[in-house]
């Protein structure tokens, strides 16, 4: 932390300065040194370290809301009941539709409504729920700046719909969740395993994976131990 | 290029030389695959025609660590996936869990981790720079390269301790103060690097071999670059104009004055120029930003314990590689139920297939630099 002397740092000087000049003012006197220097920037030596914002006013916690727009309007007059609900989550738009209809809505989203990009497609296991999966695709539109965000629930081993038709990127974003959840993508050109090696037993992100159990195994196998995690 | 014939009666494709494919493999120890990335290439003579990647060697299972830690601890993690722009990833995850709560850091920090962020950016494009010069064959650029990210590399020491994995950010802010003089370092940095840059291009950017072997190099159209997901300096090389600090801006990019650069050919000679003109606009913000960094605290109101309501963010940050966004599930305890991590690198990747089909087995050297992959975040 040393400093180069060649280095002039006129905007040290006023918080010392003033110090020296008003030695026994710790307390109100302190807080007005940086913003009397404020200006000339370099607040760095007279903010006290790890001060923190005045308490933000409460706020009710963010909730899903439901939500209506035109978009959503337009999508419900296409595709009716297959549209089952939106909502509104930190102010990202999210619609829950229909499995059997995913493909359809999705080629509508991309010709239709110019969501021209999926950003993201994933997966998240809620194993509690009749139909655990929740297969969750990101959209973005260049021409509104916008994302939808589109989901679909799955039971274990009912097959999804493949977008990969719709969007080429869908490729590998659908091996990776079939890769990490066991979700089959139906109608994907090549629907193997992407991270991990073919051999591989379960689907990590799984919930009820062990992420221990194939480790044990491997150790008491080849070191002829008890796995000591 | 021609389609493989099939022979009349066999099954074996024949090629337009006669003699049969043959399958290369490129990888996973090759040097210029930039890790551990494997490329199973099928050509015929030189001309490739198909290609196809294996990936995972650097498997970690960062989604799945992510549901077994809380929210702040899970943080580090996320640095060891771009390893070459840490301070980028930290920003996104930050921001992503801090929209989850509900919370906003405050002005300070939000200037100290653009002017943090700006400058990952220049050394994650001089690593980039360095290492594709150096496939090519040109051995000169790395010095110089390397010489510059070690000036960033000693402010971020400085300012965190850390050199590449820096954990320089905490949710809800920075966990330190800037250190004495690091506005005159910052500055002083972007004052030479101007100049740098133009040493760089004097290198490179009318050297015949470095033309010849650029250009026309690894086409990505806008079509295909937008089907396939591509984004950052990628998909601005092939005509969209779209960088997601002007489209949807974070931390303090509203305030500056910036240009995005675009090209329109696609080929690696235009993603070459797309991120020279990158670093010398990342130095534009660094030196607007360094001199107006307000004062006050540097750290929002939030508990130690962080328990975001139940809901979901999906929050994206323009990363020296492109979009990396991060989609978070809460359930309302301190651990979050899922994390995803929309990493740039790896649908980048899933391009290179378009891109070195008719291209010969050299060119597919050039072109994976020019996708600026880092297998960290690419197998997470």
């Amino acid at each position: 932390m040393t400093k180069n002397p060649l280095e002039k740092d006129p905007a040290s000087k006023p918080p010392g300065g003033s110090a020296e000049g008003s030695p026994a003012s710790p307390g109100p006197g302190a807080p007005a040194t940086p913003s009397a220097a404020a200006p000339q920037s370099k607040p760095a030596a007279a903010v006290p370290p790890k001060a923190s914002a005045p308490v933000p006013p409460k706020e009710a916690p963010p909730k899903p809301t439901p939500f209506d727009n035109e978009l959503i309007q337009r999508l419900k007059t296409h595709f009716g009941t297959s549209i089952i609900e939106a909502t509104l989550d930190r102010k990202e738009a999210i619609v829950i539709v229909a499995v059997s209809q995913l493909r359809d809505i999705c080629r509508h989203c991309r010709d239709d409504e110019k969501f021209d990009m999926l950003v993201d497609l994933t997966a998240v296991d809620w194993p509690k729920r009749e139909k655990r999966f929740d297969v969750v695709l990101n959209l973005y539109s260049f021409a509104k700046n916008e994302r939808l965000r589109l989901k679909t629930h799955a039971a274990d081993k009912e097959s999804v719909p493949s977008v990969c038709d719709v969007w080429v990127a869908a490729n590998w974003l659908e091996r990776e969740c079939f890769d990490m959840f066991g979700i089959v993508f139906d109608g994907h050109p090549d629907l193997k395993r992407i991270l991990l090696p073919d051999e591989w037993e379960g689907h990590p992100l799984r919930k009820d994976y062990d992420i221990l159990k194939q480790d044990t195994a491997w150790v008491r196998e080849n070191l002829g131990i008890e796995s000591g995690q | 290029m021609e389609e493989p014939r099939k022979n009349p009666g066999s099954n074996v494709s024949t090629t337009v030389l006669g003699a049969d494919e043959i399958i290369l493999n490129m990888g996973p120890q090759h040097p210029s695959t930039h890790g551990v990335l494997r490329v199973k290439l099928k050509l015929d003579g030189e001309r490739v025609v198909g290609s196809e990647c294996y990936i995972g060697y650097l498997h970690r299972g960062v989604e799945k660590i992510a549901e077994h830690r809380s929210y702040q601890q899970f943080a580090p993690y996320v640095d060891r996936m771009d390893y070459v722009a840490a301070v980028s990833n930290g920003l996104g995850y930050c921001e992503a869990v801090e929209k989850l709560l509900g919370v906003e850091a405050p002005p300070r920090a939000r200037v100290v981790r653009t002017i943090l962020t700006e400058l990952q950016r220049i050394a994650s494009h001089l690593v980039w720079l360095a290492t594709h010069a150096l496939d090519i064959g040109a051995l000169t650029p790395i010095f110089y390269c390397f010489r510059e990210r070690e000036e960033i590399l000693k402010i971020y020491e400085k300012y965190c301790g850390a050199r590449l994995t820096t954990h320089a950010f905490r949710i809800g802010g920075l966990q330190y103060e800037t250190y004495d003089g690091f506005e005159n370092e910052v500055k002083r940095f972007c004052q030479d690097f101007g100049s740098r840059i133009d040493e760089y291009e004097t290198l490179l950017t009318e050297n015949r071999i470095w033309t010849g072997r650029t250009k026309g190099v690894g086409i990505l159209t806008r079509e295909d670059a937008i089907a396939l997901g591509v984004t950052g300096p990628m998909l601005r090389a092939s005509g969209v104009q779209w960088d997601l600090r002007k489209a949807m801006p974070y931390a303090a990019y509203d305030q500056y004055q910036f240009d995005i650069p675009v090209r329109n050919a696609g080929d690696t000679y235009d993603r070459y120029l797309v991120r020279m003109e990158e670093m010398r606009q990342s130095r534009r913000i660094c030196l607007q930003a360094v001199d107006n960094i307000p004062s006050g605290p540097i750290m929002a109101r939030i508990g130690k314990v962080l328990k975001p309501p139940p809901g979901e963010v999906y929050h994206s940050i323009e990363a020296p590689k492109g979009e990396l966004g991060y989609y978070i599930v809460s359930d309302g305890t301190t651990q979050p139920y899922r994390v995803r991590v929309r990493p740039p690198s790896f649908i980048n990747l899933q391009a290179l297939d378009r891109m070195v089909r008719g291209a010969l087995v050299a060119d597919v050297v050039a072109i994976i630099g020019t996708t600026d992959i880092v297998l960290g975040e690419v197998d997470r």
